[in-house]
């Protein structure tokens, strides 16, 4: 094989960084970047045709595919946000030129840590690439070099160097569980030798380590009461990497989490993940959903409305079978998907507000009517309103809680119903009213907001027979 | 008799470990802390060597002479520095007092003790004791950076906890090579990222007392 797909998912990233740390000048290193994350799309996509094989550090199937996917497509939009976000930047002063060719280096470096986290076959690559893209994103949220964004940006590093030294824990232990079974050395630590052996593990080991892994990678993935980097994270950062942070990062921890419990299920006498992440999906629903109706801060909302569905979409894979699989994935996807498209139309709506801030903000869709629609569509879509395509998936795990588990789901729809009053709420302030603070046009692309929010309006109604199947599978192999 | 004796040291220098983490809690003073940390660092270096050594794995000798020369020499040398820069060696304030740090210390001890040796009856005995005494480092690691509100000591508190790691990662027979130049590694590039933001925090607030980073926290109104 002349090309390999695998290997160019990560290089192109690579290479694309050094030729962005080499460039000067912002416009020619935003196209570039534009373009290298399209062509890692592509290449992301070409894994669907040619399955490239697994080696014993790489590795594709069903699983990590529409992960990959959904990960450089939304890396691929962000880029195109981001040109029309730094620009308004340089002019506004707020970034220096090279603060910008740092900035650009750094979201390929990202781009590159994120999948390899998902295509690597072994369990401490996939450890270094989540402690990769955890130090990318510290330095590109104290970009702006503020009080807030450095204290963000402090703290973040700080609990997110526990989180990925709990990991770590988790991971020698695996590793600890698998050696005398598979042996010392390399093969101990490759997922695909590991799934084969994994019923003969000590499953008190194994126990031990998911509690690790589960509070390691969970703090990534936001998790309450492990949570609490992420909405200053979110809301310091620079916009295009609060999208990213919530469409993609914490999502990349989710999938670790996910490869471990599986693991943990080949294994009958080890225990049940399913509680402990029912458990504290429920708590971070619910308290995310109560934590949003106090918010000032536009980004600082959102941040907390990811943790409420980063919360719902761990519960449902808690639930596990092959309805709730399915339902957490498709949530992921549609969360991913939506909750970029809220980012980008808050980073133009801040940009032309010159803050933050909701009281300054009012009567977006009289002012600036295209993102004042756009961030009401968002938000609609983000709060579950049928017939869009987050209202399916929160409406599929529900129902099928519902048929094993009353009490959960009960319980599950008050934390989506008190969200979805919360969001409302800051919405008509926000959108409606009289028009308050600067009312300039923006320069803003609004392709990729509507292009995600069409995605997820179509989803609501039609779903591809082919992704249907390709999610049941994925569902079907989770467990 | 020669099997008796391997065991005997490699448990002498974890053990050591978690003793140098326990004076580490109680350090009142900057300057201690560091020396105190880079006597962590070395007895660490000690553990690894003589790990390598038992276990006839050579590639441990580096992970042995990077925890030796960066973690016990360069690092301290070089945070030693920014606190004269920084113009703060004074005394550290702590959060909890010295006596509920310590029985907090030994609590710690006693659950990874009772946690990791219930886990682990079937696996090799220094495998094991070396697994138990490190999670207690570790926690006493997390401990250290509740308790303290001085940046550095934070810090301190984190590469320790890191160390913990390490003693794990070579007490399981055979791990890959990978993972401990991977944790060396993100211990540098930790450092470097704490190194810019201590002096980026010296610039914008005069202080690295984490109390005064509070203050510009969150919820602006």
């Amino acid at each position: 094989m002349n090309f390999d797909a695998l290997a160019g998912v990560l290089l192109i990233p690579a290479v694309a960084a050094a030729a962005l740390a080499a460039l000067p000048g912002y416009r020619i290193s935003a196209r570039l970047n534009v373009l290298a994350a399209l062509l890692t799309f592509a290449t992301a996509v070409s894994l669907f045709v040619v399955q490239p094989a697994s080696g014993p550090y790489l590795l594709v199937d069903d699983l990590n595919k529409v992960f990959i996917v959904l990960t450089t497509f939304v890396g691929f939009t962000t880029t195109i946000f981001s040109a029309s976000y730094i620009g308004h930047e340089i002019e506004a002063g707020r970034l220096t030129p090279s603060f910008v060719r740092f900035y650009h280096a750094m979201y390929q470096v990202l781009m590159f840590a994120m999948n390899l986290a998902l295509v690597a076959n072994n369990i401490g690559l996939m450890w270094v690439a989540i402690e990769l893209a955890t130090l990318t994103t510290v330095l590109m949220v104290g970009i702006y070099r503020t009080h807030e964004a450095l204290e963000a940006a402090w703290k973040y590093f700080i609990l997110g160097s526990v989180g990925i030294g709990l990991a770590l824990f988790g991971t020698i232990l695996v590793y600890m569980a698998a050696q005398p079974v598979i042996g010392e050395g390399l093969n101990a630590m490759v997922w695909t030798v590991l799934v084969t052996k994994a019923a003969q593990f000590d499953p008190a080991l194994l126990d031990v380590a998911f509690v690790f892994l589960l509070l390691g990678y969970g703090t990534k993935v936001g998790l309450a009461p492990l949570h609490a980097w992420l909405p200053d994270a979110h809301a310091e950062g620079p916009t295009p990497i609060s999208a990213v942070l919530s469409g993609l990062l914490l999502n990349v921890a989710l999938y670790a989490l996910l490869r471990f419990k599986m693991l943990l299920a080949l294994n009958p006498s080890a225990l049940a993940p399913g509680p402990l992440m029912v458990t504290l999906g429920l708590i971070s629903c619910l308290f995310a959903a109560f934590m949003l109706y106090r918010r000032r801060d536009i980004k600082r909302m959102f941040a907390y409305s990811s943790i409420e569905h980063m919360g719902i979409i761990v519960f449902a894979f808690g639930m596990g079978g092959a309805l709730a699989n399915f339902a957490g994935l498709l949530h992921m996807t549609m969360h991913s998907l939506t909750k970029s498209a809220i980012f980008y139309a808050v980073g133009h709506i801040s940009q032309v507000k010159g803050t933050q801030k909701i009281a300054d903000m009012g009567g977006l869709t009289v002012s600036n009517p295209v993102l004042g629609w756009g961030l009401v569509l968002g938000v609609a879509a983000i709060a579950g309103l049928p017939p869009l395509g987050i209202f399916m998936s929160e409406f599929l795990v529900v129902s099928s809680t519902f048929a094993r588990e009353p009490w959960l789901a009960t319980v599950l729809v008050i934390g989506i119903l008190v969200g979805l009053g919360g969001l409302f709420l800051r919405l008509n302030a926000i959108a409606f009213g009289e028009p308050r603070g600067p009312a300039a046009p923006a320069q803003a692309s609004y392709v990729p907001m509507f292009a995600h929010l069409a995605i997820v309006a179509t989803a609501g109604v039609y779903l591809p027979p082919a992704l249907v199947t390709g999610f049941e599978n994925v569902a079907r192999l989770l467990g | 008799m020669r099997g008796n004796l391997t065991f005997d040291i490699a448990h002498l220098l974890a053990g050591s470990l978690v003793l140098v983490s326990f004076l580490q809690l109680y350090q009142a003073r900057l300057y201690a802390l560091l020396n105190i940390y880079a006597l962590h660092a070395l007895v660490l270096a000690a553990s690894v060597a003589w790990q390598a050594f038992v276990q006839g794995a050579p590639h441990l000798y580096v992970t042995a002479a990077i925890a030796l020369v960066f973690k016990a020499i360069v690092i301290p040398v070089v945070l030693h520095r920014i606190i004269v820069r920084l113009g703060i060696h004074r005394e550290i304030e702590t959060v909890v007092g010295v006596g509920p740090a310590m029985l907090a210390g030994m609590g710690l001890v006693a659950l990874s003790m009772v946690v990791m040796l219930r886990v682990t009856p079937g696996a090799d005995p220094l495998a094991r004791e070396d697994l138990a005494f490190a999670l207690s480092v570790v926690l006493l690691g997390l401990l250290m950076m509740v308790t303290r509100r001085n940046a550095v000591s934070q810090v301190v508190g984190f590469m320790s906890l890191e160390n913990g790691l390490v003693l794990a990662a070579t007490g399981a027979r055979g791990m890959p090579l990978v993972v401990e130049i991977s944790v060396a590694f993100s211990v540098l590039i930790a450092f470097i990222v704490i190194g810019i933001f201590l002096f980026r925090i010296r610039e914008r607030f005069d202080t690295v007392d984490v109390q005064a980073l509070d203050n510009f926290r969150g919820e602006r109104r």
